[in-house]
Parts: C-alpha cells; structure tokens; sequence
C-alpha cells in the first residue's frame, strides 16, 4: 500500500528525533526518571505553548468573525490576512506601561492577574487532547479538579476588583462573585447526568466509555449539554453574560484600571477559561478525541500518528464550540444583572436538577429493562455504561422527552416571572395619520 | 452646587452604606461628556443629579457678534449629529423675520435632506443604544447605513459632518447631478436593512427585557416636563411639528406620527424606527414632485431682520429645535436663544431612572437620544 508506506515514512520522520532524544536522556538518567519528571515538563511546556497559541489564535479568530459579522474585515495589515495580529498586540502590551493606581491596594493588585491565569491554565493539566501521550496526568477525580481549580478564578476577578481602589472595578468585582459562584451551582449540577452514563470521574475515562459506548453523551443528555455550556459561557463572563466587564455601564468593570501587560493577563484568563469549557464539554458531551474509524490508525500499527489525529479532532470539535461562544458574543444584547441571576437560579438551577432526577429514572429503567421479556439493553458495565441499539433508543427517547418535562416544569414554576411573559408585554406602536398641514395634537391622555 | 445627599446606613437595604458613582465625564456611554452623578444602594439607583456644560463654547454668545449668514455654521455644530436640522432652523428663523420667499424647490430639497439627516440622526442613535445594552453588531450595522447618507452629503455639500447645508434666502448650490439617483437608490435599499435589524433587535427576548418597563414616563408627566420628539411620542402624545406648523414642503406631505403606548424604552425604539420608514416615504414623495426653478431667493447685500422678536422651530430628529431670534436692526442679532431639544428631554432622565438599576440608566440615556454638544452649547 502506497499510503500506508508514506504514513510510516512520515511517521518515522515525525518520532523519529523523539525516539533518538528519549535515547540520549536513557543515558544520563533513570527510566523512572525520565517517565515522572522529564517527560511531563516536555509536555507541559508542549500544552502551554499549544494552548497559549489558541488563545492568541482565538483572539484572532473572534476580531475576524465579528468583522464578517459586521460586514467588516478585521485585522488585514499586519501580516497576509492580519495572521501575525496577535503576535503584534502582544508585544505592544508588553512595552506598555505598567500602571498601578495611587491608592490600589499593590501586592493584591500585583498578583490578582496571576491567579487568574494560573486557576485557567492549571486545569489544562487534566484535559485529555488525545490518548497516551496527549495528556498530561489522567487523574481519577479530574472533573472534579476541573470544577475545583476553574472556580478559583473567581477569587482572581474579586481580588481586581477591590484592590483597585475604583468603584467601577468594585462593582464588576462584586458582579462577578455573585455571577460565577452561582452558575457554578448549575454548571456542577448538569454535569451528574454524563457521570451516571460514563461511572467515573477521569476525563480522559469519559471518552473511554463513550468510544466503547461508540456515542457522544449528547445525545443521551440534550438538556445536560445545553445547561452546561449556558453556565459556562456565563462562567467566564462572556457575552450576553459579561456583566463583570459590562463596557457600557461599568467602563471596563474589574479590570478597568488595569494596564499593559497585566490587562493582558485578564484577557488571556478569559479566553484560556473559555478553551477550558469548550474542552470539558467536548470531553464529557462530544466524545472527546474519540471520532469513528480513527481508531484504525492505530490498528494498523500507527500509533503516534492516532494519537495526533486524535489531537486535531479533539481540537476541531473544541473550535466548534469556541464559533458558538463569538457567535452568541456579537449578535445578543447583554443581560442585566437582575435578569442574570433569575436565569442562573430560577431556570438553570432547577433544571439541572429536573435532568438529574430523570436521568437516574431513565438509567434505572434501562436496568430494569435488561432482560425483561428477553430484551436486552446493557451490553457491557466494565468502561462506562455500555448499551445495546435497543437500549440507546430508549435512552436518546428518554433523552428527548427530558428536554420538553423539563421546559414544562419550569415554565409551571416561572409562569408569574416578568421576563417569562415578555411576548406578551409587547405592544405595537399605532399610527396617527393628520391631514396635511393640520394641528396634530391628540387629547392628552391622563 | 450638586448636592445628592447620601443616606445614613440604617435606610438602606442591607445595612450598607449608600454609594455615590461618578458616571462621567468620561464614561463610554454617557454619549458625550455628560456627567451624572448615581446614588446607589447596591446597583438600585436612589437619585441622580446631571452635572452639564463640560461641551459649553457659548454658541449664543458668539452669535451676538456675528452677521446673520455667518451663524449657520455655528448652529452645525450644536446638534453634531443632526448638522442639516440645525442650519435650517437658523435660517428658516432669518428667513421668516425677514420675510423672504424662498423658492420651492429649495424647499423640497430642504425636506429631502433634513429627512435624510434624521434617518442619520436615528441610524447613530440605534447604533450608540444597541450598543449601549451590549448589541455591539448593530452598531456597526447601522453605520454602514449612515455611510450611505454621509455619501450623500458629502457630494451636495462638500462635508459629511458639520454640513454647512443652507444659506439664508436657499441653498448654496442645486442638488448635484445624480443626487436623486443616489437618493433613490438609498431609499430602495434602505427597509431592507432596517427590517435586518427588527429581526435582530425587536423580537430579542433580552433586547425585550432589557427595554419594556424600562424609564417608562406617562404622557401627562412628558408634556409636564417639556419633552419631544420621539421621546414625547413614544408616551402617546401625537405631537409632530411637521404636522401642526409645517415648514419648508413638508405641509405638502403625506406621512403618519408613530405614536406609542407606555412610554417605555421599547416604545421609543419602535417609534423611531418607524420615523426612519416614514422618513424614507417623505423623501420618495419629495422626490416625486421635485419641482425645477432656481434654489436662491434674492437677497439684500446685507442680511437685516427688521425690530423685533421671532420665535420659529422644526421638528429636529431629537425634538423640536428652536430658535428666539432678537433683532435691534443691526447686522448682528441682538440675543439668540437656542431651544435645545436634548436639553429639555434630558430633564426626564431623574424621574425615569430612579429605582432601576445601574444598567438601566445606560439604556435610559441612550433612550434620550441626547447630543452633548446641544445640550451645553
């Protein structure tokens, strides 16, 4: 096969500097060694790089794509198509000044910037790129982690906000505790439902159990996927959830007062967070780096070369979700702050635990299934909740009819809500039509 | 001085203290240097007070010292915005004292063009308030709109902004050559851009719940405090200058007044996206009958009103623009007293924000439609 000899050519070409490098460090040290310390800094410093270059690539593909919104052009002068924009803004935030306010409070103005990158930098730890090598350390609590370390963040937003001694840094601050910390309820509570299907917490385990699945989780949990990636994108402050930076009311809200370089810092924690979430739901609803007949690759004997297809799978299915966040960011207004809230505890809360509820009925009937009248729906339980076609039919069925009990209940509980009955509230404008030239006053109306 | 007083801690939700904001002057949507000084519990708004004249060039002053036809340019630069509105209430205002009979096509075009600066006028106010409740995309939406009328004046009167449009006694030159081909081919586009942004803004549940019940003033407190223009119709009173003392051609026009209902923010932006259609229906009959004939009146070699006062005002995009002209005789007005509708209109900013939320008073201030610029003169 002539594809097959270039793959391994090219293959050999790829790892091959990798295999000779891995030789030369056999000499100097021990396997273990080698295995626990020299090969996860090579890899972190491989994800930190990667994910740094998102970012910055993220930035650039937002300008681009809200300028073809706007039927603009974005960044077209620096570089072919403005492709070396984001290395342009960074070095002129670098040669910025570095401001600090008279009466900001230094130290915590100094380091809330840090926290905020390093809480979303960190849970990249954890994320599952790829099989084997792709990722960094594949703990047993990794969601957990993931929750834990993104909610960090917050402290960072907090921290900016009243160090800097503004009161519309304060304000934003203030915002965003209120903001993150309950979102965080909904987006913890909407996770539970995948967690019954894929029965672990290992990121790296959920896409396990949905490649021997061979499913993506969302489409057992419609309602779970929407729940997540809603208090997600609240989460990190983005539009129509960016009331923390809100800049028409608050300026520029918590980080108004920064500058430079340290601005930049927020703004790369914003987008970083943002890649997190469309990672973690890519790993827990989208099925990972998991993609049908890729897995070929490796049986042909490829490994290397699966691993990195699975990469750029992985990293395609997180892009598009990332388009959803830019897509949402441009075309809708902004909540207020009231609103916001309503949404995060009257709607998303409940409904979370609505999916919840009717996930376990529905992951329980499948049990009470198996094997009533010979039917059969759980082939295997050892990677995952494994089930048969019969048993994914009535699972996606139950899946479906989750979605509208769920709208149902919810719309029983927020029927007197103001913003529910906003269609209604809606009048038209009429039309008075004068005779040319006539006085056009109509009776006060009192 | 401004005095907003702060509240001791025990009137207070919570227990905490009252907060006073300093919105302004230099704040991304307080459309200009406008300065409102917020007492907050929380982001509840408890009273405001407007801190003005950071804009103040003494325009009225200038005036006095100036020859009737050397005015003009001044009063562009009042309302910015709405440039062609302004030049035409000064000189309709001389023209009228003095009793010159200005030709009628200089009227039509007059019409043309000051309905097409208010379709600008309420293009950029779209855009500032979209943007100020966070539709960034509309903003620039409706600038590539706007481009299209700047275009437009740019050919006719050789700038896009502060337009020198009018001269006293008509126009400084006839339409240029393909003005009604550029006019129409506005016209023709135009419904279709602005039913592009009904479907984004209109139907939008949180554009909806950002706007209905938001700054809602009843129609007997809006007369009470002076307003106009779409601010005054959006309450439900048909109140439209253009009808009740028609100037330039526009008593030959047929249009309707939209007229809203609660006299919420949504009702205004319903209003004033249903001027712009009305707008264009005026500038397609205007064109219609365009009548030929010169676009000057003859006048005197030096322009002097006779004794007396005068007041004349226009329906502007923001509201009614007047003008109270005193002459002595002289070359100079004696004293020139601008009837800002900006200014009248932002009085109604306390009694519509107090007890909405910081937020609110954003969308508010957008929902004014105010021009710094006119407001301190």
């Amino acid at each position: 096969m002539f594809w097959g000899k270039l793959i391994d050519r090219g293959a050999m070409l790829l790892f091959g500097p990798i295999n000779v490098l891995n030789d030369l460090l056999l000499k100097a040290f021990s396997a273990e060694t080698i295995n626990y310390f020299v090969w996860p800094l090579i890899q972190i410093g491989l994800v930190v790089t990667l994910v740094a270059g998102w970012v910055a690539y993220a930035t650039y593909l937002e300008r681009k794509i809200s300028a073809f919104m706007q039927a603009r052009l974005g960044p077209m002068r620096v570089g072919p198509w403005g492709l070396l924009q984001p290395i342009a803004d960074g070095i002129k935030l670098l040669a910025k000044e570095d401001f600090i306010p008279d009466k900001a409070d230094r130290w915590i103005f100094f380091f809330a910037p840090y926290i905020a990158v390093a809480s979303a930098f960190i849970v990249f730890s954890v994320i599952p790129f790829g099989p084997d090598w792709a990722v960094i350390a594949d703990v047993n609590i990794g969601l957990l982690l993931v929750l834990a370390v993104s909610s960090v963040g917050v402290l960072a937003l907090i921290l900016a906000g009243w160090s800097s001694n503004s009161k519309y840094a304060l304000l934003g601050g203030l915002r965003s505790s209120a903001q993150m910390v309950s979102y965080e309820v909904s987006m913890g509570l909407s996770l539970i439902g995948a967690l019954m299907f894929a029965r672990t917490l290992s990121l790296s385990g959920m896409v396990y159990a949905q490649g021997s699945d061979s499913i993506w989780y969302i489409v057992y949990q419609p309602a779970g996927f929407l729940i997540f990636l809603i208090s997600g994108i609240a989460e990190n402050n983005r539009a129509p959830f960016d009331l923390p930076e809100a800049e028409s009311e608050l300026v520029a809200g918590f980080h108004t007062e920064y500058s430079g370089m340290r601005w930049s810092l927020f703004f790369m924690a914003e987008y970083a967070a943002m890649v997190v979430v469309a990672a973690v739901a890519t790993t827990v609803y989208l099925g990972g780096w998991y993609f049908p007949f890729v897995d070929r690759l490796e049986q042909s004997g490829n490994h290397n070369l699966y691993v990195i297809v699975s990469l750029l799978v992985f990293l395609i299915k997180a892009s598009v979700l990332l388009y959803i966040y830019f897509w949402l960011r441009w075309t809708l207004p902004r909540f207020r702050y009231d609103q916001l809230m309503d949404i995060g505890w009257k709607w998303l809360i409940p409904s979370a635990l609505i999916n919840i509820v009717l996930t376990a009925i529905g992951v329980f009937l499948i049990q009470a299934l198996n094997g009533w009248r010979g039917l059969q729906t759980i082939e295997a339980l050892s990677q995952g909740l494994n089930l048969t076609a019969y048993g994914k039919i009535i699972m996606i069925v139950i899946g479906l009819i989750s979605v509208f009990i769920t709208g149902g209940l919810l719309s029983r509980i927020n029927w007197r809500s103001r913003d529910f009955n906003l269609k209604t509230q809606r009048r038209n404008i009429r039309l008075v039509n004068v005779a040319k030239g006539k006085p056009a006053v109509e009776a006060v109306q009192q | 001085m401004h005095q907003v007083e702060i509240a001791t801690t025990q009137d207070t939700l919570l227990d905490s203290p009252e907060m006073v904001l300093n919105m302004g002057p230099q704040h991304p949507s307080t459309h200009g240097v406008l300065r409102v000084i917020l007492k907050l519990d929380g982001e509840t708004v408890m009273d405001l007070d407007c801190d003005i004249g950071y804009l103040h060039r003494g325009m009225e002053k200038i005036a006095e010292n100036r020859m009737y036809t050397m005015i003009a340019p001044y009063w562009d630069r009042l309302d910015y915005i709405a440039a062609v509105s302004n030049g035409l209430v000064w000189v309709e205002t001389v023209e009228q004292m003095m009793g010159l009979a200005v030709p009628i096509r200089a009227h039509y075009l007059r019409t043309i063009l000051t309905e097409l600066n208010r379709i600008a006028s309420h293009l950029l106010w779209l855009a500032t308030h979209a943007l100020d409740i966070g539709a960034v995309t509309v903003l620039l939406w409706a600038l590539r709109e706007r481009e299209e009328i700047l275009k437009i004046f740019e050919r006719q009167f050789g700038a896009r902004l502060t337009c020198h449009a009018w001269r006293v006694g008509g126009m400084a030159n006839d339409a240029y050559d393909d003005f009604g081909k550029d006019v129409r081919q506005f016209v023709n586009n135009f419904p279709k851009r602005l039913d592009e942004y009904e479907t984004v803004l209109s139907e939008n549940r949180i554009w909806l719940s950002r706007t209905v019940g938001i700054g809602v003033i009843s129609a007997a407190d809006a007369v009470a405090i002076g307003l106009s223009g779409p601010a005054l119709r959006g309450s439900g009173v048909a109140w439209d200058i253009r009808k009740s003392r028609p100037y330039a051609a526009y008593g030959e026009m047929d249009f309707d007044i939209p007229v809203g209902e609660n006299g919420d923010t949504y009702d205004r932006y319903l209003v004033r996206l249903e001027e712009m259609r009305q707008s264009r229906r005026i500038i397609g009959q205007a064109l219609e009958n365009l009548p030929d004939g010169p676009v000057n009146a003859k006048l005197p070699k030096v322009v002097k009103p006779p004794v007396g006062d005068y007041y004349h005002s226009i329906e502007g995009p923001k509201g009614e623009i007047g003008c109270y002209l005193v002459s002595d005789g002289s070359a100079q007005p004696w004293r020139v007293r601008v009837r800002p509708p900006s200014f009248v209109n932002l009085q109604a900013l306390k009694q519509m924000c107090v007890g909405h939320l910081v937020a609110d008073v954003v969308a508010i201030i957008g929902t004014l439609d105010i021009v710094l610029g006119e407001i301190d003169r």
